[in-house]
């Protein structure tokens, strides 16, 4: 083996340090969910994996906790699975048209009808939460999957983006597409979707990551178990002295939580670099 | 096979008028070049052909019927834009493809009429490849395959050559010119390029800010500009536009007396004008009427440009030698016309004499 040069020494070095401050709580919620609680809480707790991690994790998945009132981790799984792919889908779904309205299109208060999503910006669901629960509670959505998606949907960011990217869209593109006889909605569908591919991927790891991580708004807008997401469960199993907390579960639970948004991550990965690569030259 | 009349055709945008009412009949099978520098409407022009602009008076007639609110996929016409327009994330054969579909037309007929255009274009075995995958010529190829493909009855050209590189772009002008004879479409051409205006072009129309100031065969607008724009914009290098005044004799300009081809008729002795003279018309000589003072020399092989200066007041002249002549910086040169190769210009108008 030829030695490293070592110029590459350095950089290495300093990834491996990072890699190693991410991974070390990772891994401490691993080593804990394979224990029993127990050996957890007889300090100093072992690093060594203990041999239970299968039946914890199954535990937790199909039993829960006492502290959630037993609702099982694969419910909260999909409720916050239904949330982040709504939300995703979602606000791509809303912005991508109205984007394509505000920039191919010329009718009257256009700029208006832009600066009123500008503006939107500048309240997030953490300004206006009182009144979007007010609503939410008017239209009887609490408690149901459209109270948790609908108001973090209504956003702006998805629009400005794909507003930034279709402008770059040459003029002389759109003109061809008129030419040939392509519609707007044949534009759209044909040309400005495809060539908005790989920003949509981008989006979409965005936006389900951001609806994964939601704790604010599924906290007021659900109260029943059947409900609870994933982010509201795992505090819920923390216990408040009644009874003991079940750290073997609830580090089981982590590392379920952890799964989902790096699968949609390593999946659009690819996404990104062949996107990466298409764009050159 | 269709005829393309414009009429009176004006552009404004808010109060501002760019094109000033452009009339002109392009004849079936015609090439017709429009010509100008930047800014000059030729675009625009072009664009209301196309219906990308809105007409904003003046009619456009494609075979008699007029076009002006006619929806451009309506208008029976291809384009072929400066940036190609290809679609990136499409193959050249759907690129090529693309209009066809949009107008329903069967898969077979499609698969015929695009491998029959690459055919033409020479792009047999390109077709599965990407835009980003070809060179500037296939693309540019490609471009034209999606106007061939459509059968249009007019093909519009908006600077198509001005992304290329100059090598490729000589070749490129030949093949559309061959290709726009085989076909025999009418056709309407821009460019800011005067030498691929008047290779290309049946007829030429040169634009200046918003006028047709000559609209004619190319050869027509060498020999007898309209006015003084057209004489300076054709020809290469630049006709020499100089100040002088007319005298019984002929012409003063430049510290010398150039007699004219008609004495009298071009105006009253005593009225200053602006005179033209080709550099390849004016021929050094033993002793001429003109002579220079040679400040610099281009020598091209088969020519020798000549650049000197005229008279005490920083006049400045450009003659074509033959490739052989070489005088010293410095040198006099005495250079003599024929009477009828002097172009003569109103001061103010412009307008020939």
């Amino acid at each position: 083996m030829v030695s490293a040069p070592r110029s590459a020494i350095v950089p290495h070095a300093i990834l491996i340090a990072g890699l190693v401050i991410v991974l070390f709580p990772i891994f401490v919620a691993f080593v804990a969910a394979s224990h029993t609680l127990p050996e957890i809480l007889n300090a100093p707790m072992s690093l060594v994996p203990g041999p239970h991690f299968l039946s914890n994790t199954i535990e937790a998945l199909y039993a829960g906790t006492v502290k959630t009132s037993g609702t099982p981790v694969a419910r909260m799984l999909f409720n916050s699975a239904v949330m982040a792919l709504a939300i995703a889908i979602g606000k791509i779904a809303i912005s991508l048209p109205s984007a394509y309205a505000v920039v191919f299109f010329r009718f009257p208060l256009r700029r208006t009808c832009f600066w009123a999503i500008f503006v939107t910006l500048m309240l997030p669901v953490e300004v206006r939460i009182m009144p979007t629960y007010r609503i939410a509670a008017d239209l009887s959505l609490i408690n149901s999957y459209a109270g948790l998606t609908l108001p973090l949907i209504a956003s702006a960011t998805a629009t400005l983006l794909f507003r930034q990217f279709f402008l770059t869209i040459p003029d002389e593109l759109v003109e061809a597409a008129k030419i040939d006889g392509a519609g707007p909605w044949r534009f759209l569908v044909d040309t400005v979707v495809p060539l908005s591919k790989t920003n949509i991927a981008a989006l979409f790891v965005i936006l389900f990551i951001y609806g994964w991580n939601q704790y604010l708004w599924p906290l007021l807008v659900t109260d029943t178990p059947a409900m609870t997401t994933i982010v509201i469960g795992m505090r819920q199993m923390i216990g408040n002295g009644d009874a003991e907390t079940e750290w073997q579960l609830i580090m089981a639970t982590a590392i379920l939580a952890i799964l989902p948004p790096t699968a949609v991550v390593v999946l659009m990965q690819r996404w990104f670099v062949k996107g990466l690569v298409e764009a050159e030259k | 096979m269709a005829t393309l009349t414009l009429d009176g055709l004006r552009k404004s945008y808010n109060e501002r008028e760019v094109v000033h009412g452009v009339s002109c009949a392009v004849a079936d099978g015609e090439l017709v070049v429009v010509v100008g520098p930047s800014g000059c409407g030729k675009s625009t022009l072009l664009r209301m052909v196309a219906g990308l602009e809105t007409v904003t008076a003046g009619t456009v007639s494609i075979d008699g019927r007029v076009v002006n609110a006619v929806e451009p996929k309506d208008r029976d016409i291809a384009m072929v834009f400066q940036n190609y327009a290809l679609y990136p994330h499409m193959s050249a054969y759907d690129n090529m493809a693309y209009g066809l579909r949009m107008r329903g037309m069967a898969r077979e007929e499609i698969r015929t009429r695009v491998e029959r255009a690459a055919a033409i274009l020479q792009l047999d075995g390109l077709l599965e490849r990407k835009p980003r995958q070809l060179s500037g010529g296939q693309r540019q190829r490609v471009a034209m395959g999606r106007a061939i493909v459509r059968d249009p009855k007019v093909f519009l050209f908006d600077e198509p050559l001005s992304n290329l590189d100059a090598q490729l772009r000589v070749q490129m002008r030949v093949e559309i010119k061959r290709l726009q004879q085989q076909l025999g479409t009418t056709s309407l051409y821009v460019t800011h390029d005067q030498v691929e205006a008047m290779t290309l072009a049946d007829r030429l129309i040169v634009m200046n800010a918003g006028i047709a100031d000559q609209i004619g065969p190319p050869l027509e607008l060498y020999e007898r500009p309209a006015t003084a724009f057209v004489a300076g914009f054709i020809g290469s290098p630049a006709m020499n536009l100089v100040r002088g005044r007319l005298i019984a004799a002929g012409v003063e300009v430049a510290g010398g007396v150039v007699p004219l081809a008609v004495a009298g008729g071009r105006g009253e002795p005593g009225r200053p004008v602006l005179v033209g003279m080709r550099p390849e018309h004016l021929e050094p000589a033993e002793s001429g009427p003109l002579s220079v003072r040679v400040e610099l020399l281009e020598r091209l092989g088969a020519d020798t440009i000549v650049h000197g200066a005229a008279g005490g007041d920083g006049i400045r002249l450009t003659a074509r030698a033959p490739g052989g002549f070489a005088p010293a910086l410095g040198d006099p040169v005495a250079l003599a016309i024929r009477p009828e190769h002097i172009h003569l210009f109103d001061l103010d108008t412009g307008k020939r004499l």
